[in-house]
């Protein structure tokens, strides 16, 4: 499995943030990502910051481990914050460098920005670093229940979701092995030039699509085989039950996002 | 070619909660020509192993040593290549990497890709259909027409046809019915034999192990638990159990025989039928005696 690949990897854990209700966690994240951009002031971004750095601290997951995760963000929020420092011309000029201007508002700007990428980032890969895909689907579908009222297929969309979940790691264990067979037959997908790395994708895209288009005839037969005919009338397996600990979650959050709104400007 | 393993130890994803150690300190060495067994249960590391004999794999730490070919940790190789053309390796379920139009080219993919003239690659497609089994008017066929056990062949050919000096095979014959596992397994030896290969077996199946390989090799949980020939090994019963494996057939019979009837039988590879009759030779000798 590809190591640089944390964003949507769940890391098993026992903390109290994987055992909350998987609904919870989404609308917690859903209404964090709304009020990021309500934020303003220092003391706003503040307790923000300390929401979230509490929410990872509580998941155990080493915070090393999320951040070498984050390795391929580092460079689009490093970027972001260069581009506000100098393309920003507000307030007085603070100092300069290689004769260029650099004004107090464009670090400002360019911190709080980056942050908010930053924070924008770390709250939602913890969502799946803490919840198994399956789990994301189940309340996908339980939120998305109303629906069913105007004849929108949910179930059967939270099962086109939870399957195609479920065969991602599959796919790659299986696309692994493919390219591991054929770099034994002399195949070279990593160095050469580019005409001949993408011709060299074919004998592995070929075998993999015959066994994925395999996979899933038998799965869908395995299906029929024990009696699948849709969601009508169809029970769960794991319930989705709101406990105490949501409870306070979703206080503790309220209270966030009511200072959120009186800290800001 | 001569392998060998110098406190060769991998591990997969470190510094992460998925770290896993797969190999640990492994040493041992394969003559040259040498057909060696590697048994162990799952999980014990054998599929890590075999991977580190082309390069797949560089050691996390230790040193691999395939002939002149030398895998260290934070070394590249600039010589992958050529090691992949001398190490031919034939997976577990090797069907699942075809992918062209017809046989024939699925066949001269490897050669193609080291370069081996044209003529040569023709004449190497014939060479290795008829090692496998494989008629050359079938080379037109789309590989996905044919049967399970036909794939197989197809793509053991496709291997073949590199004509690697050492042939690593991993459970080359899982999920094959009875007679398709013998002809294939017998073809291999043959292989071995007439072309002086240094053959690396992957087994779950005691039998093969006892009945082709040299030497034997036992890994349990990334370690080296025992190596020797294949009598050494399956006379410890014990042993073995303890990490989930079994002794051959022939092997168990021979010695509940002895222990309990007193009839000693050297195993020399013979047949049931063989074993069979020195049987009865043995308490027929004995009845005329008393």
């Amino acid at each position: 499995m590809n190591n640089s690949m944390v964003i949507g990897q769940y890391v098993p854990g026992d903390s109290v943030v994987h055992h909350l209700d998987p609904r919870t966690k989404i609308s917690v994240i859903f209404f964090f990502v709304i009020i990021v951009f309500f934020a303003n002031s220092m003391l706003s971004y503040g307790l923000l910051t300390v929401f979230s750095l509490g929410a990872v601290f509580m998941t155990k997951i080493p915070f090393s481990y999320i951040a070498k995760g984050l390795k391929p963000i580092w460079f689009i929020i490093i970027f972001t914050f260069l581009l506000h420092v100098f393309m920003t011309k507000e307030g007085e000029v603070v100092f300069e460098l290689f004769s260029y201007p650099i004004y107090s508002g464009a670090l400002v700007q360019g911190v709080s920005i980056s942050l908010r990428f930053f924070l924008l980032i770390l709250v939602t890969s913890l969502l799946t670093l803490t919840t198994t895909p399956i789990a994301i689907t189940d309340a996908v579908e339980d939120m998305l229940h109303v629906l069913k009222k105007v004849r929108f297929p949910v179930h059967e969309l939270a099962l086109m979701m939870s399957i195609s979940l479920r065969f991602i790691p599959t796919l790659m264990q299986e696309a692994e092995k493919i390219s591991k067979a054929q770099a034994s037959r002399g195949v070279d997908f990593r160095t050469g030039p580019l005409k001949e790395r993408i011709q060299a994708i074919v004998p592995l895209l070929v075998p993999l699509f015959v066994s994925a288009f395999k996979r899933a005839e038998e799965l869908a037969m395995a299906m029929e085989a024990r009696g699948y005919q849709g969601g009508e009338g169809r029970t769960k397996l794991r319930e989705l039950k709101l406990e105490k600990k949501d409870y306070v979650t979703l206080c503790v959050f309220a209270f966030v996002l009511i200072g959120v709104f009186i800290t800001r400007n | 070619m001569e392998i060998s393993f110098d406190n060769v130890s991998y591990i997969y994803q470190p510094g992460t909660p998925f770290e896993h150690r797969a190999l640990h300190q492994l040493t041992f060495t394969i003559p040259s020509q040498s057909f060696v067994a590697v048994i162990g249960h799952t999980g014990s590391g054998k599929s890590t192993l075999i991977q580190h004999l082309n390069g797949l794999l560089t050691p996390t730490s230790g040193v691999a040593r395939i002939g002149p070919y030398v895998l260290q940790a934070g070394e590249k190789n600039k010589d992958l290549k050529s090691l992949r053309e001398q190490v031919g390796v034939v997976f577990q379920y090797p069907e699942h990497q075809l992918f062209e139009e017809t046989i024939k080219k699925d066949i001269a993919f490897g050669p193609a890709n080291f370069e081996v003239r044209q003529e040569e690659i023709e004449r190497r497609i014939y060479a290795a259909i008829d090692a496998v089994g494989i008629q050359s008017d079938m080379l037109e066929r789309s590989p996905f027409d044919l049967s399970g056990g036909q794939m197989r062949r197809v793509a053991i050919a496709g291997v073949l046809a590199m004509e690697p000096r050492v042939l690593v095979l991993d459970e080359p014959t899982a999920g094959l019915d009875p007679k398709g596992q013998q002809e294939i397994m017998d073809m291999f030896y043959n292989l071995h034999q007439e072309k002086q290969l240094t053959t690396v077996l992957v087994t779950h199946s005691m039998e093969d192990a006892l009945a082709y390989a040299d030497y034997i090799i036992v890994m349990d949980q990334g370690e080296l638990y025992k190596e020797g020939t294949p009598l050494e090994i399956f006379l410890q019963p014990q042993a073995l159990n303890k990490v989930g494996l079994e002794v051959p057939e022939i092997i168990s019979l021979s010695s509940t025989l002895e222990k309990e009837y007193g009839i000693t039988i050297d195993y020399k590879k013979q047949t049931l039928e063989e074993l069979a009759e020195m049987v009865a030779h043995q308490l027929k000798g004995r009845a005329t005696h008393e």
